[in-house]
């Protein structure tokens, strides 16, 4: 070998191995990207999807060798799944989802039930039992290619945005029709105090749809389990009622709990004339007069004690509000009547345990501090009186001293002339 | 016309150092609310509350202060961070609960559990040992 | 002196006599009763200095009241000046008079200055009086401009962000100053520290010692005497003694004033319309400041001034070259009187009252302007 041969051959061999070898290409991607059919390119959305962050190409769901450029190929190829039929959307998440050992490998935190749970759930039922494809499937409220993490706002299934998610269905008269249960869910929630902390405050600790229902186990909450479902949040008042002779009668008589009078959707800020024996109370709903139960006249005790506590609040604050509207100083009056809420509120809890002495005490506290800061008040407004008649005095005063000093200055003027 | 000016000029005297005079002395209060604050009970009375603690108003504020099981003594805000209900210590969880929607928060005052958002301010706690009172100061 | 004879066996005879062997008042008080007030159709202009005098007392007074409980720092201030309205006895009432009262010192400061001016009471030998009464405006200025940040509530941390961020435009020395008021870059606890200095030991210091002697130029060269009297040989001239007859019509107008400030220290313990001082919220750095953000009335004018301007006057700054021209207009007041003193009055009078005028009206049309279109 001359001389120039080895060295062309030196020179081929780094050329060659500096070239990088050819680039492995997903080509359903490649494909699918220029599409512009009426579902949109599903690649594009695709790449805001949370599995195309973890690496998942198309052909990790949908099957089908990506290796190749001919769809007709891939179609006949290996494991090709294609468009799943919506009774087959579960089963075909759950090919990953069910699987712990491949889940640990990308999301350890997530649990690997949901097939599980959604097969008890009535969506789960008329599916994938009586295979009604109306029903929602897991696409229907997570989306389908840009699928996102619960916790991330822009999920479908963020808290903020689930209730409109379900009410794509629920709220529909014409898709519901048929199933015997009624449309305004959505509208009652939106209505509702649970609603309104949600969808206008947006407190995130607001209940939405699937914190009482659940997720892929949605069902409704039965007679039996609505009072746990209510007590994850309002524990003392579940707790309350636990202890009060309701429990033992609507169980009896298999009232739903809470529900009872609270509503289902529609929970709305309580009002005083529920308790008490007017027409439009609660109470006589059940009871009556001679019914042989105490309920009724306790219910009227209960109910005093809680209008005397709103009436001296009420008194309290107006009477705070006058002296501040006087221009005085009432942080501190205002921190007594927060103090008063706190109360009222306590107050509202025990009234579920229908122990009057209870109510009593609970209510006596707040008494006590709307007198308190009624009188503090008080002391305010007589203050800015007093402020005024002290001006009055020392007005007084000093215009007595501007006369006597005028005539002494008119004496002096005579006494000591101009010059 | 001499006694008037006299009477006048008394009168007006009054009506200037009575309001100074009461300006001076001092207002039951004693000082202003700053960032510190000496708890109106020493930590050998809180060390045998049964609760295992108090809530104490911290200027226009209501405090919460803690004996760990650990036995540490610690002070947070006591407004609960969702609607502002005031917390209490909960002995047989080690955790602080506000009661209006059952959120929890560990005893770092972090929100562990339930609807509130942020966790409980914390604020630096001394104890004097001499005096045996506690003081409750906002961090910086 | 038979007076004093008579009453040299009263309690206050033998305490006079007593202090006048040590002291020898006895020939202040012979100078005092020489001294005389011009008295004419102006002479009610006469008044207005000492009325100054009594709004700076009061300021004086309850500022050392305030003092008992005021404590400067970000931690501190607003919590106590909130203790001195909400708990302390009467603490409403020496705040707000403290508040109203500077107020209408600086108020009736800017009178006497152009009663003085338009009644030509500047001339020779009068210059350093008015040099020294300008400089005490000045001061009470800064008074209120160093007292207004002390409450550190909103209100006065945006105001004072403001102000001094105008003093950081200033060329070369700008960023110097801005530093030196702020103690740092931003207002800060550091700043209340500095303003608090000010307000009550560098400024009072400086201010008694101008004070002084403003007081024993007009002690010296007396009350000035209309121009006329001076050319026109037939007028009457009327003279009032000081003491008693003038001293006790001070007085008068000195109790008037006082129950004036203390009716509005009752009915508006927050100041009224644009002169306002609620206590408000506390001031917090990172908030967003407030939608109108306002100097004091007695700055309104300087800040509509600069408001008015261009961004860009030829190849300078509008903001930079409005403080130029309004420092130069304020040198020119200040030396005023020495140019005006240079001519024979007969000459000078026409002019020096147009440009009076002039001066009186840019200012007052300013400040009105600038809460009309805000």
């Amino acid at each position: 070998m001359s001389k120039r041969r080895i060295l062309v051959l030196h020179l081929a061999f780094l050329v060659f191995t500096a070239i990088p070898p050819v680039v492995y290409a997903d080509m359903c991607f490649e494909c699918h990207s220029g599409w512009e059919d009426e579902s949109g390119s599903p690649s594009a959305s695709y790449e805001s999807d949370v599995h195309f962050r973890a690496g998942l190409g198309c052909a990790d769901c949908h099957g089908g060798n990506p290796e190749l450029d001919d769809m007709d190929d891939v179609r006949r190829g290996r494991g090709y799944k294609g468009i799943p039929r919506p009774r087959e959307i579960p089963g075909f998440c759950a090919t990953c989802h069910n699987d712990p050992g491949y889940m640990i490998k990308h999301n350890p935190a997530l649990p690997t039930d949901q097939l599980d749970k959604y097969k008890t759930s009535v969506h789960g039922k008329r599916l994938l039992e009586e295979g009604d494809e109306k029903a929602a499937n897991c696409v229907s409220c997570h989306s389908v290619h840009n699928i996102e993490r619960p916790q991330i706002p822009a999920s479908t299934v963020y808290p903020l945005n689930l209730p409109e998610v379900c009410a794509g269905c629920h709220s529909d008269p014409e898709y519901m029709a048929g199933y015997g249960i009624p449309a305004s869910q959505f509208d009652d929630y939106a209505e509702s105090v649970h609603g309104h902390a949600l969808l206008v405050e947006k407190d995130l600790g607001a209940p939405a749809c699937n914190d009482c229902h659940g997720n892929h186990g949605a069902t409704p909450p039965g007679v039996t389990s609505i009072s746990a479902v209510c007590g994850l949040c309002h524990a003392l008042i579940s707790d309350e009622f636990a202890v009060s002779p309701h429990k033992a009668a609507f169980d009896e008589m298999g009232y739903p709990e809470c529900e009872g009078c609270h509503s289902n959707h529609l929970v709305l800020e309580p009002e005083l004339y529920w308790i008490g024996t007017s027409d439009s109370s609660l109470c006589v709903d059940c009871h009556s007069a001679d019914d042989g139960t105490e309920g009724l006249a306790k219910a009227e005790k209960i109910h005093e004690i809680v209008l005397k506590l709103k009436k001296s609040y009420e008194t309290a604050e107006a009477k705070v509000d006058e002296s501040e509207l006087k221009g005085m100083m009432v942080t501190d009056e205002r921190f007594i009547l927060k103090e008063i809420t706190q109360a009222m509120i306590r107050t509202r809890t025990v009234i579920h345990s229908l122990d009057f002495e209870k109510v009593s005490e609970a209510a006596g506290e707040g008494l006590e501090k709307a007198d308190q800061a009624y009188r503090a008040a008080t002391t305010k407004v007589e203050e800015y009186y007093f402020r005024r008649k002290g001006l009055g005095i020392a007005t007084l005063i000093i215009t007595i001293l501007v006369i006597a000093l005028y005539l002494r200055i008119r004496s002096i003027d005579k006494s000591h002339p101009l010059r | 016309m001499s006694w008037l000016l006299r009477a006048g000029a008394t009168g007006l005297l009054g009506s200037i150092l009575y309001p100074v005079y009461k300006f001076v002395i001092p207002p039951l209060t004693g000082e202003a609310n700053l960032s510190q604050l000496k708890l109106p009970f020493k930590s050998s009375e809180l060390r045998e509350d049964k609760a295992s603690s108090r809530i104490f108003k911290f200027g226009r504020e209501l405090g919460i202060i803690v004996i760990t099981p650990q036995n540490e003594v610690k002070a947070f805000s006591a407004l609960c961070t969702h609607l502002d209900c005031t917390v209490q210590y909960r002995k047989d969880l080690e955790t602080i609960w506000c009661a209006c929607h059952n959120g929890q928060y560990d005893l770092e005052g972090r929100n562990i559990s339930g609807p509130p958002p942020r966790p409980l301010e914390q604020y630096d706690v001394h104890i004097s040992a001499e005096t045996d009172e506690i003081f409750v100061s906002k961090k910086t | 002196m038979s007076r004093k004879r008579t009453e040299e066996n009263s309690i206050w005879g033998r305490t006079y006599g007593w202090i006048d062997r040590r002291l020898k008042i006895e020939t202040m008080v012979g100078y005092m009763s020489h001294k005389v007030v011009p008295w004419h159709g102006q002479s009610i202009w006469y008044f207005f200095g000492g009325m100054t005098l009594f709004f700076f007392l009061v300021q004086v007074i309850t500022g050392i009241l305030l003092l008992l409980y005021y404590r400067p720092g970000a931690e501190s201030a607003y919590e106590s000046v909130r203790f001195i309205v909400s708990e302390v006895s009467f603490g409403w009432l020496i705040r707000s008079m403290h508040s109203w009262s500077a107020n209408l010192m600086i108020l009736f400061a800017f009178i006497h200055m152009f009663s003085v001016y338009f009644t030509h009471a500047y001339r020779r030998p009068r210059e350093l009086t008015w040099i020294s009464g300008i400089a005490l405006l000045a001061l009470a200025m800064a008074f209120g401009f160093s007292g207004y940040l002390l409450p550190w509530n909103e209100l006065s941390f945006f105001a004072t962000r403001v102000g001094t961020g105008m003093a950081g435009s200033i060329p070369v020395v700008g960023d110097f100053l801005l530093k030196l008021m702020r103690g740092g870059e931003n207002v800060t606890g550091a700043t209340i520290g500095r303003f608090f200095g000010m307000h009550v030991a560098v400024l009072p210091g400086i201010f008694t010692v101008f004070l002084a002697l403003h007081l024993l130029f007009i002690q010296r060269q007396g009350m000035s005497e209309p121009p006329e009297w001076e050319t026109g040989p037939g007028t009457v001239r009327r003279y009032m003694p000081f003491f008693p007859n003038f001293l006790l019509r001070e007085l008068l107008v000195w109790l008037i004033m006082l129950n004036i400030l203390a009716v509005l220290a009752v009915f508006f313990p927050d100041g009224i319309g644009p002169v306002h001082w609620p206590l408000g919220q506390k001031a917090d750095p990172f908030a967003p400041p407030p939608l109108a953000i306002r100097p004091e009335w007695y700055f309104m004018f300087a800040f509509q001034t600069l408001k008015f301007l261009p961004a860009h006057v030829l190849f300078i700054e509008g903001e930079l070259f409005g403080i130029a021209v309004l420092s130069l207009g304020g040198l020119v007041w200040l030396f005023i009187p020495f140019w005006l003193s240079r001519r024979p009055h007969s000459k000078i009078k026409g002019p020096a009252k147009i440009l009076g005028w002039i001066v009186l009206a840019f200012v007052v049309s300013m400040t009105v302007l600038g809460y009309i279109l805000e």
